[in-house]
């Protein structure tokens, strides 16, 4: 009998632009992987510039866990490694030669393979990558044994991609991914559903623990639904992977390929036709975005508005990502708009007589409606932050960089997107994930 | 407004760094931000942000208390034809309302703004809003017959030592209206207190006296006579501080409040069931005439209902947390009957109840965040066992 866990606290955020579930196939000819998708990593190069590379090539290693490498998503050429300030390096570009050749990793079973069998695989091909922990956020570390290893097979952040879309008709390399990664844990999979999940292949997957969980946003969120089930205690570590990672994972085994192919989500208010793109991870998003995004200043997030990040229409999507958003730059003033009644404007307050339309879809610009001030409001971000933390008082001990205090009152069970609603509702306009992310790693180097 | 956004545009260079007005930066800042909204986009974290913002939050409170201020300077006026026995219409009395209490809001708003305006030029902040809100209560507060230049010494006391020592709006550990009204009352204890204060210009022959003075007389006399019916303090009928008197105005701006979700339903509710509770215990003892003061009664009579909605809200110096809020008011309630009745020199418990309880508020947080911290350590035990 699957458990379902109903949380009453959260908001969804009611956006224009949902995707139409149409899928349309692109073949992108340049790719990036930025390095600083992967947190904690020092990338140290493994090819040059020019360098021919085959899907699953290594790129670089991390400087500090030289096991974890990072392969070429397609077969072409090493066009440019781009480095910022201080030499960071930010991209590594290949210009695919269309050939999709392939480096064989031999296909396998998972199930009648050692856990050290399947970790040196995935290590090898570069997608041990997709596999990532909790706390911190980082790739996970092969050596660990994780007390529970969790997918969540829905988004309920704003334009999220509908996830039973995307595993359609991809329901053998899914179930191939859920058995590699129960023989990693040697443990069931966490598979956590929402309340409108319908796919037969999340629901009536093997190897796996169903837990439904119905609510809003950010119920979708993997770290949410680890809180409720079985909480992160100081020196727990907890895996985790998005439904297209475990699909990837999957592919590798049945077909002993990096198959870095994934549906993506072009969503929002500035995008003409919304729909879903099948695509590659780390490809560029210029094709989808050519004659579909209207005209003016626009915003282009690689993943959710909430969390995700800006990226320019020649950039390249996140190697985690499966969505785009566009919506409006809001680089404008505003004469007293913080009097005006606002039945336009989206508020998680009455404050705004937008309550009077509690239906209305909103096209959400990135003004910051205001200006930054200290904490003032107390008891909002408890209202849309489903879990026994005490937000305010964490960020504090964030602030003041108190450690223990910070330990004490849940640091390890958060990421920054967990408190992206924080974020958003916030009167004083604190940048709350920046202040999360700067916890974590604090806590990450006193740990290590 | 564009051509008002242009010109803005235009002096602004003059008012930064280098430029011909660079002392008045936060100045031209507040005007600034306060005719059109910033145009600055959000850079890291949440691309999209909630439309409100500290303006919008302290101008629902300020919208909040226009019924009370309404109805206080009808009142003043009401009370003081009242205290002559002549019969006034209603244009009249708001009239003469307006004449006496106009002066302590320009008075109140003229000099806090004034002391926010240069701390923050000083500090090289953006002005807060939080001065809004205060500004308005602190004339709420006073008496109606109050002495312009105590209100002057009050505000400015309130904003420096209640709140611009300790670093601006959001750092304060007492609420500054109530800080104001605490100066008042201990600094120019004559003014404060006895029947004199509460109408204004009052008749010399009229008592003049507050339901709360004629509470604390029964302890005396042992019975206690009220001039007013309990429709009247309700309704707010009385002699009392200018925003003080109508419960009824204060529930309307209550429901503004919560409705809006800028004022906390639990810290309100706590209050009154606190209030309730020590009304109707000391209803129980019963050993003297203002003990016997049915308990109800207390929730109508002098500031409590104010307080509890506008004052005791204060996120800044209430507990933050959701269940230090029901204490904290509950605690808030209590004491300030406790005062009321226990203790006559200061008929007015509220303001030293919740004075009181500010102090303790990050006290009451601490122990209930010690408690979370204790659930999350217990998780760990049986992995451990």
């Amino acid at each position: 009998m699957p458990k379902t866990i109903k949380l009453f606290k959260g908001l969804n955020i009611r956006i224009k632009g949902a995707a139409e579930k149409t899928l349309t196939a692109l073949t992108p000819k340049t790719y990036a992987i930025k390095p600083t998708d992967f947190i904690g990593v020092f990338p140290r190069m493994l090819v040059k510039e020019g360098d021919t590379v085959m899907a699953g090539s290594p790129l670089f290693i991390d400087k500090y866990r030289d096991n974890i490498k990072f392969t070429s998503p397609v077969s072409g050429v090493v066009s440019e490694i781009k480095r910022g300030d201080k030499r960071l390096l930010m991209e590594v570009r290949i210009e695919a030669d269309g050939k999709n050749s392939q480096v064989n990793f031999v296909p396998a079973d998972p199930g009648k393979l050692t856990k050290e069998e399947i970790s040196g695989k995935m290590l090898e091909s570069g997608i041990w990558t997709l596999i990532r922990q909790r706390p911190y956020g980082i790739i996970a570390n092969p050596l660990d044994t994780p007390k529970a290893i969790h997918v969540s097979a829905f988004d309920t952040a704003p334009l999220a991609p509908d996830y039973d879309f995307i595993v359609n008709g991809q329901g053998d390399a899914f179930q191939a991914g859920i058995d590699a990664l129960a023989k990693l844990g040697n443990c069931k999979i966490n598979l956590n559903v929402g309340e409108s999940t319908s796919a037969k292949e999340f629901l009536s997957s093997r190897n796996t623990e169903i837990t439904t969980f119905k609510g809003k946003h950010p119920i979708g969120n993997v770290g949410i639904q680890i809180h409720h089930i079985d909480p992160i205690n100081k020196g727990d570590i907890v895996w985790f992977a998005g439904v297209q990672d475990v699909i990837t994972i999957g592919n590798f085994f049945l077909k002993g390929i990096y198959d870095a192919a994934i549906t993506v989500a072009l969503a929002g208010s500035e995008v003409l036709k919304p729909r879903y793109f099948r695509t590659m991870r780390c490809a560029e998003v210029a094709p989808m975005l050519k004659g579909n995004i209207s005209e003016g200043k626009v915003r282009l997030i690689s993943g959710n508005v909430l969390t995700g990040s800006k990226i320019r229409h020649d950039n390249y999507i996140n190697f985690y990502d499966s969505m785009i958003s566009a919506i409006p730059e809001g680089d404008y003033h505003e004469f007293l708009g913080w009097a005006l009644p606002g039945l336009g404007k989206f508020s998680f307050s009455r404050t705004f007589f937008s309550w009077l339309t509690p239906g209305k879809e909103y096209r959400l610009d990135t003004n910051l409606h205001g200006g930054e001030r200290a904490f003032v409001m107390t008891g909002q971000f408890e209202k849309v932050l489903p879990m026994d933390i005490y937000p305010m008082q964490l960020l504090k001990a964030i602030m003041t960089e108190d450690i223990d205090l910070m330990e004490n009152l849940g640091i390890y069970e958060v990421e920054p997107e967990d408190l992206a609603l924080c974020e958003f509702i916030d009167t004083s306009k604190t940048e709350i994930q920046t202040l999360v992310r700067k916890g974590l790693e604090i806590m990450r180097k006193e740990m290590s | 407004m564009k051509a008002l956004r242009k010109q803005l545009d235009k002096i602004k260079p003059q008012f930064r760094k280098g430029g011909k007005f660079e002392k008045l930066e936060s100045t031209f800042d507040a005007f600034e931000t306060f005719l059109f909204v910033p145009d600055k986009t959000t850079a890291h974290g949440s691309h999209i942000r909630d439309s409100i913002d500290m303006k919008r939050t302290m101008s629902i409170v300020v919208i909040a208390l226009i019924p009370t201020l309404l109805f206080g300077i009808w009142n003043a006026g009401h009370q003081h034809f009242l205290s002559f026995g002549e019969v006034a219409s209603f244009w009249d009395k708001f009239l003469f309302g307006l004449w006496k209490i106009l002066p302590i809001i320009v008075v109140s708003y003229v000099v806090g703004l004034g002391i926010e305006f240069a701390f923050a030029q000083f500090r090289h902040h953006e002005v807060n809003e939080g001065f809004l809100v205060s500004g308005m209560l602190i004339p709420l507060v006073v008496p109606p017959d109050v002495p312009l230049w105590m209100v002057a010494l009050a505000t400015a006391f309130a904003v420096i030592i209640g709140k611009e020592v300790f670093g601006g709006t959001g750092m304060n550990i007492l609420n500054p209206a109530l800080t104001a009204r605490a100066f008042l009352f201990f600094a120019y204890p004559a003014y404060m207190s006895g029947d004199k204060v509460w109408i204004a210009e009052k008749a010399d022959a009229y008592s003049g006296a507050t339901p709360l003075a004629e509470a604390t007389a029964g302890i005396e006399s042992g019975v206690v006579n009220f001039s007013h019916s309990f429709m009247d303090m309700f309704l707010g009928f009385i002699p009392g501080s200018i925003g003080e008197t109508s419960t009824l105005a204060i529930l309307v701006g209550a429901l503004i409040l919560v409705f809006t979700g800028v004022g906390s339903l639990r810290i309100i509710i706590s209050v009154i069931f606190g209030g309730v509770f020590m009304g109707g215990l000391l209803n129980i003892i019963g050993v003297n005439a203002y003990m016997e003061v049915p308990f109800y009664y207390h929730l109508v009579m002098g500031g409590f209902a104010f307080g509890a909605v506008y004052m005791a809200t204060d996120p800044v110096t209430a507990s933050q947390t959701n269940t230090g809020k029901l204490i904290y008011g509950f605690l808030i309630g209590l004491m300030a009957v406790l005062i009321r009745v226990l203790n006559p020199a200061y008929p007015e418990g509220m303001m030293l109840a919740i004075l009181l309880m500010n102090v303790f508020a990050p006290l009451i947080d601490h122990y209930v965040v010690e408690a979370n911290i204790k659930r999350r350590l217990k998780r760990i035990k049986p992995i451990a066992a």
